[in-house]
């Protein structure tokens, strides 16, 4: 494209061999800090939890004693199963009500970037705030239910914070609100990706809105599905300011995550090996979720670029 | 979508009529939901202008009859979060001096990242770039140990250069993995012809790459400010009392409420702790939404 440098301007040897390694150069810290936090301490935190540490980090071998222990604590156990159950509810939720929004919003409709505006303002604050927030509307004596009541609808209960059972429910309308705006985002960014022709196809052969949404457009975004819900589940795994900020993991432990388990047991009750243990575990959620989400991705791309 | 040419045509009049029922649906959901989300925002915002005998009368879900304003000095200055009683600014400070420079370093060291691992390859740095990207995947509970004895190590526990540090770290994988998808897209052939007439590495860098590069800077930013301000994790565990970011000074004021709930200083310091990411996002919202659905995807 260019005119080629006339002789005598091009660079000398050695500012030569110094450009080439000063790339390399550059990286090594970024790589270094990297290959610490990634693998390093993820390697020791495995360590801590085969040994018999406890306030302190000792290096005792137990082996898995750490995580025969944990399996069988009843905090545990209500932390994963709280996990299982939020995650699908939550997943789902955002996912329902993002879509939803995305289609509304995909009408055609007026003023769209204040309205997109309205849904997506919560991902800018922290699940503290959130959190906060949301356990005052909750509150039986000052929020929804008291303001439903005073409406005249005296029998009206909305103290879902305040019971064992309902708890985690508040958790899930809390997440949903949170990040259903996100879920919009993507889906809008899909919607609008589909291919118009098809759509303008299915319309002049008199199909209602409905179907073409169901038949033509929903389908043809189904990536943008799994990638959603990929990433929702990573949100879930990793929940814990939230849930910190509206229940602290209460009633009683009713609403305890596996987070909050590692952070209990590390810096509240002394007991880092059990803690790291949980912590692997959270690993380990991760990586069944996201190992086969990369694989398919990788699939996927191999397979478009042997078409292209 | 409707011709009202033949407005005397039946069929021209259903149409249209089905089309307006339509719209109300469609406005009748939106503003519904609008409500939902709003909601929250309103409520706080409200009552950090309400004076607390009205609260406890009213509830938290009604309009102002008065309005005060101590609620918002008490919160930045005077009220008690554990022990000690200087507000919230304290912390507010805190979180300014942890989320500026760990955003800058962070964006900085991932441009240039990004622009070695996307125009200088060299053998391996596929594999070296995919070992970056781990790290935006790796839950924080995993680092917490390490962290805490690493910083306990390098003198700097219980310090906003301790958390600077921690989020420049974490942070690295994300700007990285943003810039270099970016430059990606700048075609080679230029960067070839520029190093022909003779430019090095820095003066590619300068005068072609980060010209073009405020797009991916601005999205990085956004993300980095606003992902460094909210977290919460590190700041609870790594800093205590005065050292502490504004979200877990948030959480500590929620919990040392024992018998009455301030609920117009809360409701003044929650929005002092949600004002700077919700100003950044709604004058940088087109990056923002960018950010996130890149991030995501990617």
């Amino acid at each position: 494209m260019q005119p080629k440098p006339p002789p005598g301007l091009t660079p000398n040897g050695l500012r030569m061999r110094l450009g080439e390694w000063l790339p390399f150069a550059l990286l090594v810290p970024s790589l270094i800090a990297s290959f610490v936090y990634v693998f390093v301490f993820t390697g020791w935190t495995f360590y801590i939890s085969l040994s018999d540490s406890s306030l302190l980090p000792t290096y005792g071998w137990v082996g898995f004693e750490n995580y025969a222990k944990l399996w069988s604590s009843r905090r545990w156990n209500i932390a994963y199963n709280n996990l299982f159950f939020f995650s699908t509810f939550y997943v789902l939720g955002a996912m329902a009500v993002g879509l939803l929004l995305a289609i509304l919003i995909d009408q055609k409709i007026r003023a769209e970037s204040l309205w997109r505006t309205i849904f997506l303002y919560p991902l800018a604050v922290s699940f503290v705030v959130t959190g906060t927030v949301w356990s005052w509307l909750y509150s039986p004596v000052a929020g929804i239910e008291f303001m439903v009541q005073s409406l005249g609808f005296e029998n009206f209960e909305f103290a879902l914070t305040a019971s064992r059972d309902l708890a985690i429910y508040a958790v899930i309308i809390t997440g949903v609100w949170q990040s259903s705006g996100f879920a919009m985002a993507l889906f809008l960014a899909g919607l609008r990706s589909v291919d118009q022709d098809l759509v303008k196809a299915a319309q002049i052969d008199g199909a209602s809105s409905f179907r073409i949404y169901r038949r033509v457009i929903l389908p043809s975004i189904g990536p943008i599905f799994i990638a959603v819900a990929v990433i929702m589940l990573q949100f879930a795994i990793k929940t814990f300011d939230l849930v910190v900020a509206l229940t602290g993991g209460g009633p009683g432990i009713s609403t305890t995550f596996p987070a909050i388990f590692v952070y209990d047991l590390m810096f509240q009750r002394g007991q880092i090996a059990q803690g790291a243990g949980a912590a692997i575990m959270m690993l380990l959620a991760l990586t069944v979720v996201l190992v086969p989400y990369s694989l398919w991705m990788v699939w996927r791309r191999r397979r478009d670029s042997g078409h292209g | 979508m409707v011709d009202a040419v033949f407005a005397d045509d039946p069929a021209a009049r259903a149409a249209q009529r089905a089309y307006f029922v339509n719209r109300v649906v469609i406005y009748g959901l939106l503003g519904v939901f609008s409500l939902i989300y709003l909601l929250p925002l309103a409520v706080v915002i409200m009552n950090s202008f309400r004076p607390l005998p009205e609260i406890a009368e009213y509830g938290l879900i009604n309009i102002p009859r008065q309005i005060h304003f101590s609620a918002w000095a008490d919160a930045w200055g005077t009220y008690c979060i554990n022990g000690a009683c200087e507000g919230m600014k304290r912390n507010f400070m805190n979180s300014l001096y942890m989320t500026i420079p760990a955003t800058i370093i962070s964006t900085i060291l991932g441009a240039l990242n990004g622009y070695i691992l996307s125009k200088w390859r060299f053998r391996g740095s596929e594999v070296l770039f995919t070992c970056m990207l781990l790290g935006v995947f790796i839950p924080g509970q995993l680092a917490l140990l390490p962290w805490a004895f690493l910083l306990g190590q390098l003198g700097l526990n219980n310090s906003i250069a301790g958390l600077v540090l921690v989020h420049v770290i974490q942070g690295i994988s994300f700007t990285t993995l943003f810039c270099r998808n970016f430059y990606v897209s700048i075609p080679d052939d230029l960067i070839k012809a520029a190093r022909i007439d003779g430019a090095g590495f820095w003066r590619i860098f300068r005068k072609i790459v980060l010209p073009i590069s405020p797009p991916i800077l601005i999205v990085t930013v956004i993300w980095q400010f606003t992902g460094i301000w909210n977290e919460f994790l590190f700041g609870v565990v790594l800093t205590s009392g005065k050292q502490q970011p504004i979200t877990a000074a948030l959480v500590a004021l929620a919990a040392s409420e024992t018998n009455v709930r301030n609920f117009d200083v809360m409701s003044a310091g929650v929005l002092i702790g949600a004002v700077p990411p919700l100003l950044v996002y709604f004058f940088g919202g087109k990056y923002f939404v960018r950010g996130l659905t890149q991030g995501a995807v990617k």
